[in-house]
């Protein structure tokens, strides 16, 4: 068997496997998704003393919008506050921070700029709350997201609990498949969660025990993605890390390509970085799932990605001398497209089989994924865009962040 | 469940998919065999069907001839399975050269039929012959087989047979001596006259006098309709 025919079968199995896996999980835990669906949030009893960090760079646009929603929770004033840290933003951020200047609620500090990690821990030892969690300025919360994150808590072994992340008011052909993309990762971070595997505390609004950062120190600068280090380092500590799919945290998402490259190449060569660094997590039994599974799966998925990808657009380019044969020969009268089907003309091959058996499933999850984020699944033009284009735009960002990993060259963070 | 079973049952799950994904392939792959070996005994019957059919012609009338539609309508419907069943098992397997062997002396019997029929009943089709290669000897033949499916959706009368050049047929040989074919590929045999090489669809219908004829024919005959579909409206104003 050639080498390539090994790679497409062994790419082939493990995604199914992978998604077989998460369909066993969700139905094994639907009944409790429905459970918190139901309760979460509701006869809270406990509110321990919850403080924000609301880090800094260049956001006079978004960081009111932000402060406001962070004010807005449904949780007592009196055990909910804010620190402010505007890491030597060169915008107006500071001006429009000094309404907020008297507010018994916030506290502002100004410092030099040193990344969101130096500002994070520059906040981490200024407070003595029970729960900590940040809020990057591009973010707002639901009302009711603390008080769906809290109760886990009560649990003494959760040490931290990440959010739901939505897109806030799509625009963009980009934005909207965005939407559909974090519909995605809504389903899977509770699947995860379930293994107790999340290797990923998003800066938007996960909340950790205060005692972590005491214990396992502050964040670090990690490649750009502090949070996805912060994670990785607490499984390895063995701190259980949950997820409340119902505590919704809404992001701006890039608009534009060239933002979005910057962002998820920034994801990508983190993730690869960090699992280097941490690489001793791998097949290790001590670890349990994320040791032994999902680290080294979602590994596989950068590569399986840009092949399947690399694939497909290679299979397309070859259809474009063909075009041009027939446009050479005929101009536009290429006549009409006969569409009759004939089983004769089936492909009939295994990987034909395989393939089409991945894509369903990828559908089941799709579908699954719509309505645990959304409530139902609606196959609107963000579904549309996001089957159509995405495929094509994972290769750009997965593509450069295993070519700067190689290389071994750091990338930028804006 | 135990973390430890749902992997086993993750796995089992999935390789059950592939036994099936193996076993639906192989189950496919065979029915395919056998349809073409039921296209082979298709084709052997045709071509005695086309013998029969051109030994009783000289006792038959015009009007019982009609047109020999099913036998073209055969003809066609073979050509599209035989370039997918190239398409996926290769030009070399010997299947699909035993394929294309019947394949070609069947549009031969047809053709040499169609001219006698033409010829007892006095009608004049135009004749296509096409010899390509898929030896990758000639770039251009991809490109002819699309000018010759545009003009035959044109001129759905045209009679197109397409030979492959190098084809280790007898019958073939015979075709290339009787018009004095060279090598130079593609060519058309357009009612016994050669064309070489590549040309584009409208140059070819240009060029070739035959095609020129049709086409003009053809426009005559829309100009015709448009002039009595104007003549009817005005008629029916009055």
């Amino acid at each position: 068997m050639a080498i390539s025919n090994i790679f497409l079968y062994t790419s082939l199995f493990t995604s199914l496997f992978f998604e077989i896996f998460l369909l066993i999980t969700y139905f094994e835990i639907r009944d409790e998704i429905k459970f918190e669906k139901e309760n979460n949030g509701k006869n809270v009893k406990h509110f321990p003393t919850v403080s924000i960090i609301v880090p800094c760079y260049n956001e006079e646009k978004t960081v009111l919008a932000t402060i406001d929603s962070i004010l807005a929770l449904d949780y007592p004033a009196d055990k909910l506050s804010l620190i402010v840290v505007d890491d030597g933003s060169k915008d107006r951020t500071r001006e429009v921070l000094k309404q907020f200047e008297n507010h018994k609620q916030i506290r502002i500090f100004a410092k030099e700029n040193g990344g969101k990690h130096s500002a994070l821990n520059f906040a981490l030892e200024r407070i003595d709350s029970e729960l900590v969690g940040c809020l990057d300025a591009d973010s707002f919360v639901d009302q009711a997201a603390l008080l769906r994150i809290v109760p886990y808590f009560d649990n003494n072994s959760i040490m931290a609990v990440t959010p739901s992340i939505k897109i806030h008011e799509p625009k963009t052909v980009l934005q909207y498949v965005q939407k559909v993309e974090y519909s995605w990762g809504i389903f899977l971070r509770r699947m995860l969660s379930s293994m107790d595997a999340l290797y990923v505390t998003p800066g938007p609004f996960s909340i950790f025990r205060t005692e972590v950062f005491r214990k396992l120190g502050g964040y670090r600068q990690a490649h750009h993605t502090e949070d996805m280090e912060m994670a990785l380092r607490m499984q390895k500590h063995g701190y259980r890390i949950a997820n409340s799919h119902n505590a919704h945290v809404y992001t701006v998402g890039p608009a534009k390509l060239k933002g979005l490259y910057k962002q998820r190449v920034r994801w990508a060569y983190g993730f690869l970085n960090n699992a280097i660094d941490y690489r001793d997590m791998y097949f290790n039994r001590k670890y349990g799932h994320i040791g032994m599974f999902i680290l080294p799966m979602a590994t596989i998925s950068i590569f399986s990605t840009l092949y399947a990808a690399g694939n497909l657009i290679w299979s397309l380019l070859g259809k474009i001398p063909e075009q041009m044969a027939k446009y050479e020969a005929v101009g536009f009268n290429f006549g009409a497209p006969h569409f009759a089907f004939n089983w004769f003309s089936m492909n009939t091959g295994m990987t034909f089989w395989i393939t089409m058996m991945t894509i369903l499933l990828t559908f089941v999850i799709l579908f699954l994924s719509l309505t645990l984020a959304n409530g139902k699944a609606k196959l609107g033009k963000d579904v549309f865009y996001y089957l159509t284009l995405y495929i094509f735009i994972v290769p750009l960002w997965l593509g450069k962040a295993v070519y700067s990993t190689i290389a071994r060259k750091d990338i930028t963070w804006k | 469940m135990a973390d430890g079973r749902k992997y086993i049952f993750a796995f089992l799950i999935t390789a059950a998919i592939f036994a099936t994904a193996l076993f639906v392939s192989n189950f496919l792959s065979q029915k395919r065999l056998a349809e073409i070996e039921r296209i082979q005994d298709r084709l052997s019957l045709d071509i005695l069907a086309s013998e029969t059919q051109s030994a009783l012609l000289a006792e038959t009338s015009c009007k019982n001839i009609a047109k020999n539609a099913a036998l073209t309508h055969e003809l066609g419907d073979l050509a599209n399975k035989l370039s997918i069943a190239e398409e996926q098992s290769g030009a070399n397997n010997q299947n699909v050269q035993d394929l294309k062997r019947q394949y070609s002396l069947l549009e031969i019997r047809e053709y040499l039929l169609m001219k006698k029929i033409s010829e007892k009943c006095g009608i004049h089709p135009t004749f296509i012959l096409y010899f390509y290669s898929n030896l990758g000897d000639c770039p251009d033949c991809q490109k002819m087989g699309f000018v010759l499916t545009a003009l035959h959706d044109q001129f759905p009368d045209l009679r197109i047979y397409s030979f492959d050049y190098n084809l280790d047929l007898e019958a073939i040989h015979t075709l290339r001596s009787i018009y004095g074919l060279g090598p130079r590929l593609p060519v058309l045999v357009v009612n016994g006259d050669p064309y070489y090489g590549f040309r584009p669809l409208s140059e070819l219908i240009r060029t070739v006098p035959a095609l020129a004829t049709l086409k003009a024919e053809q426009e005559k005959a829309a100009a015709l309709l448009r002039a009595a579909s104007s003549t009817n409206a005005t008629s029916t104003q009055r």
